[in-house]
């Protein structure tokens, strides 16, 4: 699995109240939440990013609310993956959970910058910058969150193992 | 090597003798909690994972806290869903308007939760129940699906940091200072992955409420968990609460941490947060900012003991004519018990506003939602950008002695100011 394209880049902290913010979520409809995805960290996030697009961010991405909200709303924006310094717990659980990709490397968090394209394999944990031509690794997932993402979550997971 | 409480909950759960930090290990899970944002995708999930029934009618709690009374039909829609999943699968524990409270404080009044046990909840602030000596930690929809067709979930074992507070904690310092202070000492992502361990005989002398809200408050350091060594006077709030067993569980001398810092609770001050985020601690004393709202109520000091303290603050004072002030009591319980004790005289006089149980502005949901540049001193955890209103708003977190004394003054300070 590979994933390919621009970089917006955020700060540390990036919490999931801004990811989605809560006047949001009276509703759970991917597509209407993917609407509102950034929102309150970047106004014009939406109208700026293209589907594949990636975001690079600082330390404790997707801290806050435990709201599965904030991934799925990046998925359905069709952000292709976050590469952070850092991830909050339960936004990293919930990324593994849903199926979407996210990778943990403090050198490429750092050295990336804000428009940079980027080519992400997942399979070898090696982040390509094609703009400045350097390569990063990622932090590997252990073998069993690799299940997980590879049957698509934790509901596949579970389902076949049933 | 010993264990710590953290991971001798855990190896219980999980059927082994001992388990170590970094391990995966799937769980069995005594009780699980939605709401009524996170409940609707994992009954979602549950039902595309065509499993017919859940592990337990009793085990699980759905708790329309967030919206309730519904605010809008949207959000009224989301608790249908949790009504009707209730009703066909016999859940026991679902609460709705006029039975429920914000969820962290009506489980505890329920004896829902118990030392000893595993509990999971779609909900961040899940770490509150640590406070009674329960291993207690915030998942996301999709674990609570999985909890609620399988009854077990996996976990990595976090590694642990002790906190050890001594001494006696000055007038108008509360268990919200506390945690304030170690916030602002270790950092919004100090604790990342970790249990937090808190121990000491100023923990010792602490309510069991008090020990709830800084349990509370774990996850704004990035903690997995915050745990209490369940005392008896724990023991006794459990006890008064429910007959159901649970077991208690004690950290052994030689259990291994990660960090152990042990802080001198007699120099702490009262303190706010300033935004956006909970670390930016600061003395309550010297900050003059001028406020526009007063919110005391939420998961973090909505309960009973909080009230009063608001009350003992406010009493014969009104609030500044500058300010709103709104009360929220946690729950259905702390609201009856507050008005018997003749706490909403006192509100009223002081020319608050009472709300019926809900999180309402907390997360900008509705009951006092901020315009652009308002600032808003809260008894409540989290002061990211737009939490409480318009992105350009601002949100303090205090204690309710603070947040009091705060609406009197018409800015933040402190409740000896009043005085
Ligand atoms: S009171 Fe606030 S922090 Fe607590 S559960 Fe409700 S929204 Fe979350």
């Amino acid at each position: 699995m590979k994933a390919k394209g621009k970089t917006w880049k955020f700060g540390d902290d990036i919490n999931t109240d801004e990811i989605i913010p809560a006047r949001y979520l009276n509703t759970s409809d991917p597509n209407e939440l993917a609407r509102h995805c950034m929102e309150d960290a970047d106004p014009d996030f939406m109208k700026k990013a293209a589907p594949g697009d990636i975001i690079v961010a600082g330390s404790n991405f997707g801290c806050g609310s435990s709201r599965e909200h904030a991934p799925i709303a990046l998925k359905a924006a069709k952000i292709s993956c976050v590469i952070a310094r850092s991830f909050a717990r339960i936004f990293y659980r919930n990324s593994i959970n849903i199926g979407f990709p996210i990778v943990e490397s403090p050198e490429a968090a750092d050295d990336i910058r804000p428009g940079d394209e980027l080519e992400v394999d997942f399979d070898n944990g090696v982040i390509r910058n094609a703009t400045s031509g350097k390569e990063y690794a990622a932090k590997p997932f252990p073998p069993f969150m690799k299940e997980i993402i590879e049957k698509g979550g934790l509901m596949n997971t579970i389902k076949s193992k049933r | 090597m010993g264990m710590t409480i953290t991971e001798k909950i855990l190896a219980a759960h999980a059927g082994v003798g001992r388990v170590e930090p970094g391990e995966l290990i799937d769980a069995k899970i005594d009780l699980a909690l939605g709401n009524d944002i996170t409940a609707p995708i994992a009954i979602r999930e549950f039902r595309a994972l065509g499993v017919k029934g859940v592990f337990d009618r009793e085990k699980i709690a759905l708790v329309a806290d967030h919206f309730t009374p519904n605010k809008d039909i949207m959000s009224a829609e989301q608790v249908k869903i949790l009504r009707d999943f209730s009703r066909e699968q016999g859940i026991v524990h679902f609460y709705d308007t006029g039975r429920v409270g914000v969820e962290h404080a009506l489980l505890p009044e329920l004896g829902l939760a118990r030392p000893g046990m595993l509990i999971i909840g779609a909900d961040s602030h899940t770490c509150t129940y640590g406070g009674l000596g329960a291993f207690s930690t915030g998942v996301g929809s999709t674990d609570l699906a999985a909890v609620m067709a399988t009854g077990s979930l996996w976990f990595k074992v976090p590694e642990s940091m002790k906190f050890i507070f001594r001494g006696k904690l000055g007038r108008y310092v509360t268990a919200k200072d506390l945690i304030l202070f170690t916030i602002g000492d270790i950092g919004v992502d100090g604790a990342l992955y970790r249990a937090m361990e808190f121990a000491g005989d100023t923990i010792d002398a602490l309510t069991v409420e008090g020990r709830l809200t800084m349990a509370n408050m774990a996850i704004e350091a990035g903690g997995k968990n915050g745990i209490f060594a369940a005392d008896e006077k724990a023991l006794a709030y459990v006890q008064s609460r429910t007959s159901l067993p649970f077991t208690v569980f004690a950290s052994d001398p030689d259990a291994a941490y990660v960090d152990v810092r042990e802080y001198d609770a007699t120099k702490i001050e009262p303190l706010v947060s300033a935004p956006h985020l909970p670390e930016n601690t600061k003395p309550a004393r010297e900050n003059g900012t001028t406020i526009d709202q007063v919110v005391i109520g939420s998961c973090t000091n909505g309960r009973i003991e909080d009230l009063r303290l608001a009350a003992e603050v406010l009493k014969g004072k009104t609030a500044h004519r500058d300010v709103r002030l709104i009360i929220i009591p946690a729950t259905q319980e702390v609201y009856q018990t507050a008005m018997k004790e003749g706490l909403f005289d006192v509100f009223l006089a002081a020319e608050a506003a009472i709300s019926a149980p809900t999180c309402g502005p907390c997360l900008g949901g509705h009951m006092g939602i901020l315009a652009e540049g308002e600032r808003c001193v809260a008894t409540t955890n989290r002061n990211f950008v737009g939490r409480m209103g318009h992105p350009r708003s601002e949100v303090y977190l205090a204690s309710p002695a603070v947040a009091a004394a705060s609406a009197v003054l018409g800015r933040i300070g402190h409740p000896d100011e009043l005085t």
